[in-house]
């Protein structure tokens, strides 16, 4: 098992978002997490990643035989956790360069590596560069610095080929794409899906799973999975909307 | 994240790796400041009447002056009867050679980085060392007097090039020009001394090393570069001192004569003791640094980087008398714990044509305050003047504070004068983007703080710039909270 979630429950200053979530990831699969606006989603990528502000009041995580709750959200990463950012944030006079390698040299530090002499890290660097499509002027600017929608996220799925994760999870990886911009990252994430590696897709639309084709699809709905199955329910989704779920929810519960 | 706070902070301490104390025989002199006291100072270097007379003048009119009270900073008052003014190795090197410098004085430079032995040198850079105050060695003197160029400690300049050092020094600050540099005048030790001929490119790094070394030592240097029509050249400026329960003084005076299309580029690492994380100890940094573009088409530009110092005091200027010579002064200052920075710059212009940049980084963590204090003035000669001034700063956490002073007087309609300033905090967002990416907090801050800074960085030359880099990291461990 990659990742196991178990009655995980999380909250941010006192509101209690998640409200028990279980869920297993096998290595190689790709799991798409949907659900309508404020129904957790976010909630659970950056309750995955570690972020302080959240927090956990129940349920544990194991991810890849650890227990992730303890690991501060630098070790996650380097332990291949990768959070592709729903809004990557600017830091100016860092080059996207140098922040990766930085990243990928505190990596290999954290695994008893030596870090990669700039000959290994360039070529490195060029072979992920024609792998995910990504326009090499980005990488000596400073990262995020006015770079368009597009811009980011192909930036953040570089990252992501850069530091191999073991289990990536994509937030919102589409919002604000056009088309384009849209199957160019799809093209890069499905690059990068193997045998060994999980995804997380965590998604508002249909449009991107057409490009991804998800092994399994969730249905997040005020903080509780309520419904699993294959890519055929977000294409149920896609036609009737969140409503028939949540009407569905209700029938049941009014059972 | 508590107790990571607590953690980071235990780490602070240990972080000034400068702080040792070198156990080398030392010639010192009762404390105390009197005209006997400058009188033996001057005996004790030697000194010709012209020059006694010099300093028994800046003493007397400093003891009419009073301290400055309108910068932005606190401190006990200070008992200048409480300072040593006169502390040298007595050790002390024949003028061309190293072989007689004190091994153990060799043993603290190595540890400072700084190697003595010119084989061992640093490519292209030629060092003065300043040991409290004394110059203890100054390597490249031959290959450099080949080409005409002089460099030496002031103190060798005031008996072998007299006509030089009376004609300039003073010239660009005058000793009554303020409180520390009046006291500066009557009681300086040493310092270094550059002179470059009319068309001399310097083919090398110039680079002074200072170090104070003593217990209630002041330190009182000196510094005066002269670059003919058509000279250029790049000069160094680094400074530690040990860790030291008690303050300890630092007033010096550096003057910078640009003539006709010359060009001088002076670099700072300032790395003074800065207290500990309590605030106890640390140098008071009062220096009075000024050059003057003299001639038509020359260039003077300061950059700096101030980590150091419990208080820094300081306004590197630059006087555009020629027309179309240029004024830069590039800084970061850093402040952390209690450290207290009220720092920037003096640009005028009187000149035809002349411009100005000023680019201020100010970095604030701890309980530190951080003031860019600046001054842009055109003269109403100064036709077409140009200055653009750019103050950044960056605040690391609430307890700190920035702060920025500036003031622009403009006596000619034709001068333009601009000013941006801009104040930021690295936020929650950026660090957890960082840590997300495997990078900790403590990394992430350098490397935010090393992009704010990246602008003044880039003016410093190679051999400063790494070292300096490391220095900002360093500064500001133990910060992230």
């Amino acid at each position: 098992m990659l990742l196991s979630i178990k009655n995980l429950h999380a909250s941010i200053e006192g509101k209690q978002i998640l409200k028990g979530i279980n869920l297993d990831i096998q290595p190689g699969e790709v799991h798409a997490i949907m659900g309508p606006n404020g129904s957790g989603k976010s909630t659970l990528a950056s309750v995955l990643a570690g972020r302080e502000e959240y927090e956990v009041t129940e349920g544990s995580v194991e991810f890849d035989g650890k227990n992730m709750l303890e690991l501060s959200p630098e070790d996650r990463s380097r332990e291949g956790l990768f959070l592709a950012f729903q809004y990557p944030v600017e830091i100016p006079g860092v080059s996207t360069t140098n922040f990766i390698k930085t990243a990928v040299n505190e990596k290999r530090k954290y695994h008893g590596q030596e870090p990669m002499d700039a000959v290994a890290f360039l070529k490195l660097m060029k072979q992920k560069i024609e792998l995910v499509e990504i326009d090499k002027s980005l990488l000596s600017r400073s990262i995020n610095e006015g770079f368009s929608g597009g811009e980011k996220k192909r930036n953040e799925i570089f990252q992501m080929a850069m530091l191999e994760p073991k289990l990536a999870i994509l937030d919102e990886t589409d919002s604000g794409l056009d088309i384009d911009a849209l199957r160019i990252v799809a093209k890069g994430v499905n690059k990068l899906r193997n045998s060994e590696r999980g995804i997380i897709v965590i998604t508002h639309y249909q449009r991107l799973l057409d490009y991804l084709q998800p092994d399994f699809v969730h249905v997040l709905v005020n903080g509780r999975i309520v419904k699993s199955g294959t890519k055929a329910l977000a294409l149920e989704l896609e036609e009737k909307g969140y409503d028939f779920i949540k009407d569905e929810i209700s029938l049941t519960a009014a059972l | 994240m508590e107790e990571e706070l607590k953690m980071l902070e235990e780490t602070v301490a240990s972080d000034y790796k400068y702080g040792f104390v070198t156990d080398i025989d030392t010639d010192v002199i009762p404390k105390g400041l009197s005209e006997d006291v400058i009188r033996l100072i001057s005996l004790k270097k030697n000194e010709p009447e012209w020059m006694l007379e010099w300093r028994l003048k800046a003493y007397k009119h400093w003891l009419k002056m009073e301290e400055p009270k309108w910068p932005n900073v606190k401190y006990p008052e200070i008992n200048y009867q409480d300072v040593i003014y006169y502390a040298a190795p007595k050790k002390k090197p024949k003028v061309n050679s190293l072989d007689e410098v004190d091994p153990e004085l060799l043993k603290t430079f190595e540890k400072l980085g700084i190697s003595l032995g010119e084989q061992k040198r640093l490519t292209g850079v030629a060092v003065d060392v300043v040991m409290d105050s004394v110059s203890v060695a100054t390597s490249f003197k031959e290959q450099l007097s080949e080409i005409g160029v002089i460099f030496c400690s002031i103190s060798e300049a005031i008996q072998n090039h007299p006509d030089l050092v009376k004609k300039y020094m003073g010239s660009v600050v005058p000793m009554t020009d303020n409180y520390f540099a009046a006291l500066n005048s009557a009681v300086f030790t040493d310092g270094s001394f550059c002179y470059i001929p009319k068309g001399v490119r310097c083919p090398m790094e110039l680079s002074t090393y200072f170090r104070i070394n003593t217990e209630n030592a002041g330190q009182f240097e000196r510094t005066l570069i002269i670059a003919e029509d058509e000279a250029y050249v790049s000069y160094l400026e680094g400074c530690t001192a040990p860790m030291r329960d008690e303050n300890q003084l630092h007033a010096a005076v550096v003057e910078l004569i640009a003539k006709e299309k010359a060009e001088i580029k002076y670099s700072t690492v300032q790395n003074w003791y800065p207290g500990d994380e309590n605030g106890r100890g640390g140098i008071y940094n009062f220096v009075t640094k000024r050059g003057i573009c003299a001639g038509n088409y020359s260039k003077i530009s300061w950059t700096q980087v101030e980590t150091g110092s419990s208080i820094t005091w300081k306004y590197p200027s630059v006087i555009l008398k020629g027309d179309n010579s240029i004024g830069e002064f590039y800084s970061v200052a850093l402040t952390n714990n209690f450290q207290q920075a009220d720092t920037g710059t003096k640009m005028i212009h009187l000149g035809k044509n002349t411009k100005s940049r000023i680019v201020s980084k100010g970095i604030s963590a701890g309980r530190s305050q951080n003031s860019y204090r600046g001054l842009v003035r055109a003269g109403k000669n100064a036709l077409n003047a140009r200055n653009y001034s750019q103050c950044d700063s960056l605040l690391l956490g609430d307890k700190c504070g920035a702060h920025t002073f500036p003031y622009i007087e403009s006596k000619n309609k034709t001068a333009v004068i601009e000013h941006e300033a801009t104040t930021s905090k690295i936020g929650e967002d950026q660090l957890f983007y960082c840590e997300q990416r495997g990078i900790d907090a403590e990394t992430a801050v350098a490397l935010i703080v090393t992009g704010f800074a990246k602008e003044v960085m880039n003016q410093l030359p190679m051999e400063f710039a790494v070292e300096a880099q490391k220095l900002l990291a360093i500064s500001l461990e133990g910060s992230v909270g």
